[in-house]
């Protein structure tokens, strides 16, 4: 059971990369993530059921995450709207497709059939049914970790990463803030798409509904993470994102199984993600606050130091 | 170099607020002009920068760099050739960025790759490109820029621009925004590069003094025109009250024409 919190969140730290991208290092608050999510779910799924092969099912996920990724981004570009409008249109058009892409269907099963998940016992037979989704899950985990981290030390990861902090910077060194945008919108929901594909197989369906809140919860994932540690390398980014979506799931999973001493429905979990963002912001506002008067109070210290010292030369003089 | 040629800016054309901005201006930047740009708020300074980087499209007339008409080019192909540093000391570096993270995105312009060019070798050549700040920078590669104090951001923002090459620079008060001695650093290390790599450069100031002592012409700007472009040897004898006298007598002569006009 342990272990299901665990692939659960890693699963999920998986998508919640994706909200980093777009989020924190392009400061885009893009929303297709809940379409997208639901996306890569079907995609997957309707692949695995057509008999592509598990590899291509989560490439075909990946991609079409990519190229929601790239539609939010053109139409920012081109119509200039905000972000938040251009995500939110790319997201309500994605339902529909998703849909379209379960044949019609709100709901596809994945059962008896071989996915990543009944293929991990295999792989890993030395240890029980649990611990080898653990390792499996784990495995993939590392390597999205590993290769997101080689990238944004590139010089186009670089570069992404300044445009989302200084957009007037990327144009003065002659580039184009928009094929930025286009690349890291794609990359940032390939990642959350890979998620979805990788969760339809764990829980063995694809839902329509999948995405719903998704993008609260990876925000809900980001600042826990935040809270762990303070770094500005993109490895301890990533990895204090993972610890938070584990953390995350975790916090939901002890809502679910002992919420009800309290009288909490796993409807409710969702009011608890929002509040967990605002208790978040709050603390980190007073964390900022409180940093800064410190701050102030020991200058004014040192300069009263300074003063006195000089003081006290003037008078030896 | 630079032509400009008939250019005009009118903001907000056909409704209630339409402003003219620039006013047909005609200017000639030859290669290795150092021109300093003088005028009083609201006299177009800033917009005729913000039309020559191409922030702002024109309303009407050219602009040729290096010969080519760039007139309709987007504002990042123009800055390949155009190096320009505001004065607002954010504006030209990623504060939740690193040093030398900021420093690999200006080494080489334009697109980059999934190469990895951030390296010992590179480090290396940063420490001894932020060495000739002497502000310490180069033990401080990996801190992000958000912690370095206006003046230092400011610097370091020239030498980035300086790094990727441009063949012009437009600097738009650049030292305004910073104490006077910080602004002396910055305002010599300007000079050092302007020199050292032969820019071509444009620079708007509202200190009269440094108009007059940096560059080999000067011009100033009124009411969206340009008003006065006196060359090195004009500039030579100048003085600050001189060059005041200058800008009073013409705009009294403006006053005067109009006053023509009013009178039957």
């Amino acid at each position: 059971m342990l272990e299901g919190i665990f692939v659960d969140g890693l699963i999920f730290s998986i998508m919640v990369i994706g909200v980093l991208i777009s989020y924190r290092i392009l400061d885009f608050a893009d929303l297709t993530c809940d379409g997208s999510f639901a996306t890569g779910a079907a995609v997957a799924t309707m692949a695995i059921v057509n008999g592509t092969g598990l590899a291509t099912a989560l490439l075909l996920a990946f991609l079409a995450g990519a190229v929601a990724g790239v539609v939010t981004a053109t139409i920012h570009n081109r119509l200039k709207v905000p972000g938040l409008l251009a995500g939110i249109l790319t997201m309500t058009m994605l339902y529909s497709i998703n849909i379209r892409i379960l044949g019609g269907r709100a709901n596809v099963p994945l059962l008896r059939i071989e996915t990543l998940y009944t293929k991990f016992p295999q792989i890993f037979p030395m240890v029980s049914t649990p611990w080898a989704l653990l390792i499996g899950t784990l495995l993939i985990v590392f390597i999205v970790k590993e290769l997101i981290d080689v990238f944004f030390r590139t010089d186009l990861g670089i570069s992404i990463g300044a445009l989302g902090s200084n957009e007037q910077m990327i144009i003065s060194m002659g580039i184009d803030p928009k094929l930025l945008k286009v690349i890291g919108m794609a990359l940032s929901n390939a990642l959350i798409a890979l998620s979805g594909g990788l969760l339809a197989q764990y829980q063995g369906f694809a839902d329509a509904n999948l995405g719903q809140g998704m993008v609260v919860q990876g925000l809900a994932a980001i600042m826990i993470g935040e809270f762990l540690f303070d770094s500005n390398k993109i490895s301890l980014i990533t990895l204090r994102v993972i610890l938070g979506a584990i953390i995350y799931k975790a916090l939901m999973f002890l809502g679910r199984y002992y919420g009800y001493y309290i009288n909490l429905t796993p409807s409710d979990l969702k009011l608890l993600t929002g509040i967990l963002v605002i208790v978040s912001l709050i603390v980190a506002q007073t964390r900022n606050a409180a940093s800064t008067a410190d701050a102030r109070k020991k200058a004014l210290r040192r300069n009263k130091e300074r003063r006195e010292a000089s003081m006290k030369e003037d008078g030896d003089a | 170099m630079l032509r400009i040629e008939q250019l005009s800016k009118v903001f907000y054309p056909g409704t209630v607020n339409e402003k003219t901005a620039i006013e047909y201006i005609d200017l000639d930047v030859r290669d290795g002009d150092f021109i300093t740009v003088v005028g009083s708020n609201g006299s177009g300074k800033s917009t005729l920068f913000n039309l020559i980087s191409g922030t702002y499209p024109v309303t009407g007339g050219k602009i040729i760099l290096n010969g080519k008409d760039v007139t309709n080019s987007p504002e990042y192909r123009r800055a390949f050739t155009i190096g320009r540093i505001f004065q607002d000391p954010t504006k030209g570096t990623a504060a939740k960025m690193s040093i030398e993270d900021n420093m690999i995105t200006a080494f080489k312009k334009g697109m980059k790759g999934l190469g990895i060019s951030l390296n010992a070798s590179k480090r290396g050549y940063f420490k001894e490109e932020l060495k000739q700040l002497s502000m310490g920078l180069e033990d401080r590669l990996k801190d992000n820029v958000g912690l370095l104090s206006g003046g230092q951001r400011q610097a370091l923002t020239l030498l980035m621009t300086v790094l990727s090459r441009p063949q012009m620079l437009l600097l738009d008060e650049h030292t305004a925004a910073l104490d006077p001695r910080n602004a002396q650093i910055v305002m010599d290390l300007t000079t050092e590069f302007i020199s050292r790599y032969r820019l071509t450069t444009l620079m708007v100031t509202h200190n009269m003094q440094h108009a007059i002592d940096f560059g080999n012409r000067l011009i100033m700007m009124d009411g969206g025109k340009i008003i006065l472009d006196l060359s090195q040897e004009e500039k030579h004898s100048l003085t600050v009250p001189k060059l005041v006298k200058m800008f009073k007598s013409i705009k009294n002569q403006e006053y005067v024409s109009d006053e023509d006009l009013l009178t039957p």
